[in-house]
């Protein structure tokens, strides 16, 4: 993988991004090249997700721009909390289908070929014998799962992820981790996490941001540290070594 | 008795009036509740009473005045929810105390004005008329047509806003959309049930609803298979007893809330 010719899809020149009078990103610059499993981690309200919501398009930039060169400008989407609506009265197939394009023939519910397209999905994502299932009664794993395949209908070149473990168990999070190190075969990664022991099994790169960026390559890092994942590291450590340049 | 009282007209515009404001109620309620905007709908509800008084005090038909209020204060609603997310409880409480603040005085200024307000308070449902009964019908028409096109995007919309804006879906839109159709099912449902109960038929066989259905599709059907229960149930005992007709739905629906969570308890 790592030999594969080095292409960026997005760049992000001198961004900028102020909320309510406060400078909440300061001059990022970034290149996300085609896959690369890229970590952004660093504090609470230091950006993350804003510099996310911004790849995306949710929010727009002050100053600055980002751009997706070689075509690779489709994007999948996994946003923070997807556990707050928990009553609601929805069937898994039906999560997954918003994320693609509604078919122009169906009126009133769904036809049989966007069913099996949904199946399909959550068949890549382990998912498929939960497709009629009602979204409440799964596990925050199983539900992030979905939220992924929700995220791959558009087929997306790039995905990213918004914190998608915070509030699942550990072998919730490995199960994640494990989907998305396999999707990364195909698609670029771009995932916000906390944890950062498992950035650092997983992550090919880390963005470290807290109103300013700075970045990693880890793949040398990770030779030389020769990190075994199931030992407890300092995190103290290695985030203050993360943060600095 | 039941038979002889089914050939009065009154009692056929009651009985149709009620089906139809509860399968409205049934499908709005359910997007009302899993939007979790019951509040603002309650908002809504009690700020139609000004347009009671604007109807009363000009001269024009009520449903018209009551209806162009109710449309206005959901546009307000939702201009501010779309605006200002976090100040949205504070300009409930204003759209609220000011609608009725506004019928109030109109229905003072109007001279010689004598009839009951209870009636628009609590419902009074064997006062419905033809007319009446065309705009239910109207609105039923019209919130199944949106259904049949729509669904899948209110559906989105509701579940996960943020998400529906990325792919495509024109949220505000919905949203205004969600909140017009509420303010017109409150309208309607003021003759059945009046404006200061339509909150429990909003909520009570859609509570129950929720808990059965496994899609919003189905709890929409659901609620309004409810409401109906409820409704003829009530107008029955209403008509036996001599009783208000609003306050009897809403009991009947209690009751029967009480029964289900009874039965979901010991089974």
């Amino acid at each position: 993988m790592q030999n594969k010719l080095v292409t960026p899809v997005i760049e992000v020149k001198n961004l900028s991004y102020t909320y309510d009078k406060e400078l909440v990103l300061d001059n990022i610059n970034l290149v996300v090249n085609k896959h690369d499993f890229l970590a952004l981690i660093g504090p609470n309200g230091g950006g993350k997700s804003t510099l996310m919501k911004l790849i995306v398009g949710l929010y727009t930039p002050n100053k600055g721009t980002v751009t997706f060169v070689e075509n690779a400008s489709k994007i999948g989407y996994v946003p923070q909390n997807t556990n707050i609506n928990v009553n609601f009265p929805i069937k898994v197939f039906e999560v997954v289908l918003m994320g693609c394009k509604k078919s122009k023939k169906g009126l009133f519910g769904y036809n049989k070929e966007e069913i099996i397209h949904a199946e399909k999905l959550l068949e890549e994502v382990g998912m498929k014998e939960f497709a009629h299932t009602k979204i409440g009664s799964l596990s925050g794993g199983q539900r992030q799962r979905v939220m992924i395949a929700r995220a791959l209908c558009s087929n997306p070149d790039i995905l990213l992820l918004d914190e998608p473990t915070s509030s699942i168990d550990k072998k919730g999070q490995t199960q994640v981790f494990e989907l998305l190190k396999e999707l990364n075969k195909k698609i670029t990664i771009i995932v916000v996490n906390h944890e950062i022991t498992v950035v650092f099994k997983y992550a090919t790169k880390v963005a470290h941001i807290n109103k300013n960026l700075t970045y990693h390559d880890l793949s040398s890092l990770q030779k030389e540290l020769e990190i075994n994942p199931d030992k407890h590291m300092c995190e103290v450590e290695l985030l203050q070594m993360l943060a600095k340049k | 008795m039941i038979a002889e009282a089914l050939t009065y007209g009154f009692i056929q515009n009651a009985l149709i009036a009620g089906i139809l404001v509860s399968l409205i109620s049934g499908v709005i309620g359910s997007i009302v509740v899993v939007n979790r905007m019951v509040f603002l709908a309650g908002g809504i509800a009690h700020a139609a009473y000004g347009g009671i008084g604007i109807a009363i005090f000009t001269g024009i038909p009520i449903f018209l005045g009551t209806s162009l209020f109710a449309v206005f204060a959901a546009l307000i609603m939702a201009f501010v929810t779309i605006k200002q997310r976090d100040k949205i409880d504070v300009f409930i409480g204003l759209v609220w105390a000011v609608g009725m603040a506004i019928g109030i005085i109109l229905v003072d200024l109007t001279p010689g004005y004598n009839v009951d307000l209870m009636s628009y308070l609590f419902g009074s449902i064997l006062a419905v008329t033809h007319e009446d009964i065309y705009f239910m019908g109207t609105l039923f028409v019209v919130i199944i047509l949106v259904m049949v096109f729509w669904y899948r995007d209110i559906l989105a919309v509701s579940y996960d806003s943020e998400y529906a804006a990325l792919s495509g879906i024109n949220v505000n839109f919905f949203y205004t959309l969600i909140l017009i159709l509420s303010a017109l099912t409150v309208v309607i449902s003021i003759k059945v049930v009046g404006l200061i109960l339509v909150i429990a038929l909003l909520t009570i066989p859609i509570y129950i609803a929720q808990s059965l259905s496994s899609t919003l599709s189905i709890m929409m059907i659901l609620s309004g298979i409810f409401a109906t229960i409820f409704t003829t149930i009530g107008l029955y005992i209403s008509y036996v007893f001599d009783l208000t007709s609003g306050a009897s739905i809403i009991l009947v629906a209690a009751i029967g809330l009480i029964l289900f969570m009874l039965v979901k308890r010991f089974r």
